[in-house]
């Protein structure tokens, strides 16, 4: 197996005496952070944590923040699976943000998994090597003669055993080993990696216990709403408050002046009220007057005309990439096909509103407990508003109610803080209600794409030309990049990506597999129609494309030593997810299958949609069919199958009912009646198979996604012949 | 003035306006936070609690309204037989992945079965369709309620 991220001998394992007797093993893994290119902060970092009481429970740190993706539960299997550790005997808690600790915690980019998979299985194989040491010693034997198993060190010949809890003690005197020389298992010995492991908060969740952010509780908390402009790119020119300190259960109520940057503090009023709902109900007596700027003429409307005559005009302003003669390709083209797809921003909308604590200490410390999937830049930046030193905020980091890129933004948590500074040794809960969360995201952006396909008089692809319209913030900020190999890069000879950039201030960030999810329909419908307009279907053209090539080495490194594209394992889900589903098969009257194949976060999966529409003329989606490989070993198959199911209906929810536009600089959407989730009784039956693969594990929480919006799409062609090029799917356009 | 509200079998005494909604007196008055808040208007389910019995959106029910009715939250889920056979069959299934809004999942469900113990699997969708999970965790939800419905509650 080949490019995994391992400890290596820079990284220091330490040992110490837990108090009361025990063991605590500690890494510092300074290489991650490199390999992850999420922190250029402070080289040397604790990564892990592991702690053995002389009762023989073990504690483990779950170091990354749980927004429902499984990683509280996965990371620690990975450790007490090389421990030899019996699962019974371990509790799980959750790390506070620190970076010098325990490295980069980040939910985000479905990084953990291939960060993790050797460093985490490297300090669990360093534990289980100093109890074998500990054993050897205390028994006066050679360790070759003993085995580790459930906690406890066997001695082979007489059968004799110790459990790790007896050990512990002994253990902690011992020279923690170099974690590149200790022995990892043989991954045939797994007994935890590979087992279907409930999720370690979930018997708390069932009972109702408090978990969430939004359930952070101190002594003498009060509530805050926030009121900011509905309009971005707003600026506060006056408020006028009298009213609303006036009003039932308000205790205050304050201006909060922005630093204008909406990733940080935008302006508004803080109303701050013994009870969330008496506060929230007061900023109906608020009277504020914004001044809106230069945005408030921006609408959705507005720029889809500048996109569409962005896409006549034919004038990119930059490519991203070109290879071969694309303008020969077309001359010589013996068909052509020529067209253009759009989709709108969309907004995150997890079920647990936006929401913040925080306690200004009176010495000037800040405690925060965070609902965040980044806790180290919200501390840092947070640190840096406030004008203190990031060691002077204590950062708590909850379990959130869903993630999906939102909780990458901090804004909540200087809204927070900012309000928390008025008022010393209070702590304040500050939350946001559905529709704050709803016009006040960082959205999926919009996008188009001008698509022109040259084919030969073999119906070979032999030109493929992308003009994608995108945005940017000051020239330059876009989350949902094109990247230069995105396919059918190197596998067109002659091929342009270009792009034109609108200026918004609509605030734009990542949405659950960012570009992917919209690059995906995009690049995978166009393929289908080139497919149809060649007489083949798209898994034959996709095959037919990477041909001979199976074999070529990985493209890029998209994760410093991690694998990138790689056409051989493409080719093995394609050939899963047409087995599975029964590709070519006659469908029943009213029913077509359509099939997408996306490479993203590392994962390869292939994914076919059985569609039909309902007698009211709505998409009907009766089985989804996946194929994925994302590596080696599925660590835990409940969180897995959950993962990939809950990304197939993410994406299918996205492709049939959301959208947020843009009205007079404002989010014209507000709730759930206008932005529709997908919900149980639009549910299909999904089938999941894992194609293993001779790589390291990578991760799940986002490449599911991609291809089921396009499969879905290209089934609804084959069923009506008619061709959805906008998001999401309008119906009326297809009888 | 002061509400005397029965929730969980409990007289609590709320010193709140009338209009306040039930979700916001069990959260920021009681201490309670199983109940969750999602939408504010009744359209995601995710604060749902028993009163009388009925799946009712707390965020609809104003405490002025509960007089000589009984409340039932998540925090006493665990005290019916269909209560307890949902919370096992929720773990056995390992439905959730963010586990947010399943606390209004459970209390719309359990409300459901003890209404009808064998529903059919088109019944159990139209009786949870008004439960939004944004992981999407629905074809699980689908296999646990069916599994308490295939197994009754006898043992729960």
């Amino acid at each position: 197996m080949r490019n995994t991220m391992t400890l290596n001998r820079r990284t220091l394992l330490k040992v110490s005496a837990l108090a009361g007797g025990g063991l605590v093993l500690t890494a510092s893994m300074p290489m991650v952070a490199r390999a992850a290119g999420v922190t250029n902060a402070a080289p040397a970092s604790l990564n892990a944590f592991v702690s053995i009481r002389p009762d023989n429970t073990i504690s483990i740190v779950g170091k990354n923040p749980e927004i429902g993706q499984g990683i509280k539960t996965m990371l620690p299997m990975l450790i007490a699976d090389e421990m030899d550790a019996d699962w019974d005997l371990v509790s799980i808690t959750q790390a506070d943000s620190d970076a010098a600790r325990y490295g980069p915690q980040l939910a985000g980019g479905s990084f953990a998994t291939p960060m993790n998979w050797m460093p985490m299985r490297q300090v669990g194989a360093a534990v289980r090597q100093m109890m074998l040491s500990a054993a050897a010693a205390r028994w006066g034997v050679p360790a070759t003669g003993l085995k580790t198993e459930l906690s406890k060190v066997i001695e082979t010949s007489s059968g004799r055993s110790i459990t790790y809890g007896e050990l512990a003690t002994d253990a902690a005197k011992l020279a923690a080993p170099d974690p590149s020389a200790v022995t990892l298992k043989d991954t045939k010995d797994f007994h935890i990696i590979g087992r279907a492991i409930g999720g370690i908060d979930s018997p708390r969740i069932v009972k109702g216990e408090p978990i969430f952010g939004i359930d952070t509780r101190l002594p003498g908390m009060v509530y805050a709403a926030f009121e900011r402009a509905p309009v971005f790119g707003s600026k506060l020119k006056s408020a006028s408050l009298d009213a609303v300190k006036a009003e039932p259960g308000v205790l205050n109520a304050f201006i909060i002046e922005g630093n204008g940057n909406p990733e940080q503090l935008s302006d508004g009023v803080a109303i701050i009220a013994n009870n969330w709902w008496l506060a929230n109900r007061a900023r109906s007596k608020l009277n504020i007057e914004w001044d809106t700027g230069e945005w408030s003429g921006h609408s959705s409307k507005g720029y889809d005309a500048a996109a569409r005559a962005a896409m006549a005009g034919g004038n990119p302003q930059e490519d991203i990439v070109k290879t071969g003669d694309v303008e020969a390709a077309f001359a010589s083209a013996a068909k052509t096909l020529d067209a253009e797809y759009a989709y709108p921003f969309l907004a995150h909308a997890p079920m647990e509103p936006q929401n913040c604590t925080a306690l200004m200490h009176q010495d000037g410390t800040l405690e925060i407990w965070a609902p965040t999937q980044n806790p180290q830049a919200g501390q840092t930046a947070v640190a840096q508003m406030l004008g203190i030193t990031p060691d002077k905020i204590k950062l708590h980091i909850t379990r959130m109610g869903g993630g999906f890129g939102r909780r990458l933004n901090n804004d909540f948590m200087h809204q927070v803080a900012a309000i928390a500074k008025q008022m010393p040794g209070t702590p304040v809960q500050l939350l946001w209600s559905r529709e704050d969360d709803v016009r006040s995201d960082f959205y999926r952006p919009a996008g188009w794409h001008r698509l022109r396909a040259a084919l030969d008089d073999q119906g070979k692809l032999t030109g493929f030309d992308d003009h994608f319209i995108t945005f940017a913030i000051g020239g330059s900020f876009n989350p949902a990049a094109m990247a230069p190999d995105i396919f059918p890069a190197r596998f067109v000879p002659n091929l342009r990506y270009a792009q034109t950039k609108l200026e918004t201030r609509v605030p734009m960030g990542a949405l659950r597999a960012p570009s992917s999810n919209a690059l995906s329909f995009v690049t995978q419908s166009f393929l289908d129609e080139v497919a149809t307009a060649a007489g083949k279907d798209l898994p034959a053209l996709l095959l037919e494309l990477i041909e001979g090539r199976e074999k070529e080495p990985d493209s890029r490194g998209f994760m410093g030593p991690a694998p990138g594209f790689n056409p051989g394992r493409m080719r093995a889900v394609i050939e899963k997810a047409t087995s599975m589903s029964g590709w070519g098969k006659t469908m029943p009257q009213g029913r077509a299958l359509g099939f997408g194949f996306y490479f993203s976060h590392m994962g390869y999966f292939a994914e076919v949609v059985e569609a039909g529409l309902s007698a009211s003329n709505k998409v009907e989606v009766h089985n989804v069919w996946v194929a994925g490989d994302v590596g080696s070993h599925i660590i835990n198959p409940y969180g897995a199958m959950n993962q990939v199911q809950g990304a197939v209906i993410d994406g299918l929810g996205q492709a049939t009912a959301l959208a947020i536009e843009i009205e007079d600089g404002a989010v014209a959407q507000s709730n759930f009646h206008d932005y529709q989730l997908p919900r149980i009784n639009f549910t299909p039956a999904v089938h999941v198979e894992f194609v293993k693969s001779d790589n390291a594990p990578t991760g799940l929480g986002e490449p599911a996604l991609p291809p089921v919006i396009p499969a879905l799409v290209n089934a609804l062609a084959k069923l009506t012949g008619k061709r959805v090029r906008s998001l999401p799917i309008d119906t009326s356009q297809l009888v | 003035m002061t509400y005397r509200v029965d929730i969980n079998g409990e007289a609590r005494e709320l010193d709140v306006p009338g209009a306040m909604p039930l979700l916001w007196a069990v959260r920021n008055e009681l201490g309670m936070s199983g109940t969750k808040f999602g939408c504010g208007v009744g359209l995601c389910g995710a604060c749902t609690v028993h009163v009388d019995g009925v799946a009712q959106r707390s965020c609809q029910v104003q405490v002025g309204s509960l007089a000589g009715k009984k409340v039932t939250t998540i925090e006493a889920l665990g005290e019916s037989q269909v209560g307890r056979a949902l919370q096992q069959a929720w773990l056995d299934e390992d439905v959730m992945q963010c586990g947010y809004c399943q606390a209004g999942q459970l209390m719309n469900a359990s409300a459901f079965l003890a209404r009808n113990p064998q529903p059919s699997a088109q019944q159990i969708d139209q009786a949870m369709a008004g439960n939004i999970c944004r992981c999407a965790c629905y074809t699980r939800i689908r296999e646990a309620i069916a599994m308490v419905a295939e197994k009754g509650t006898a043992d729960a």
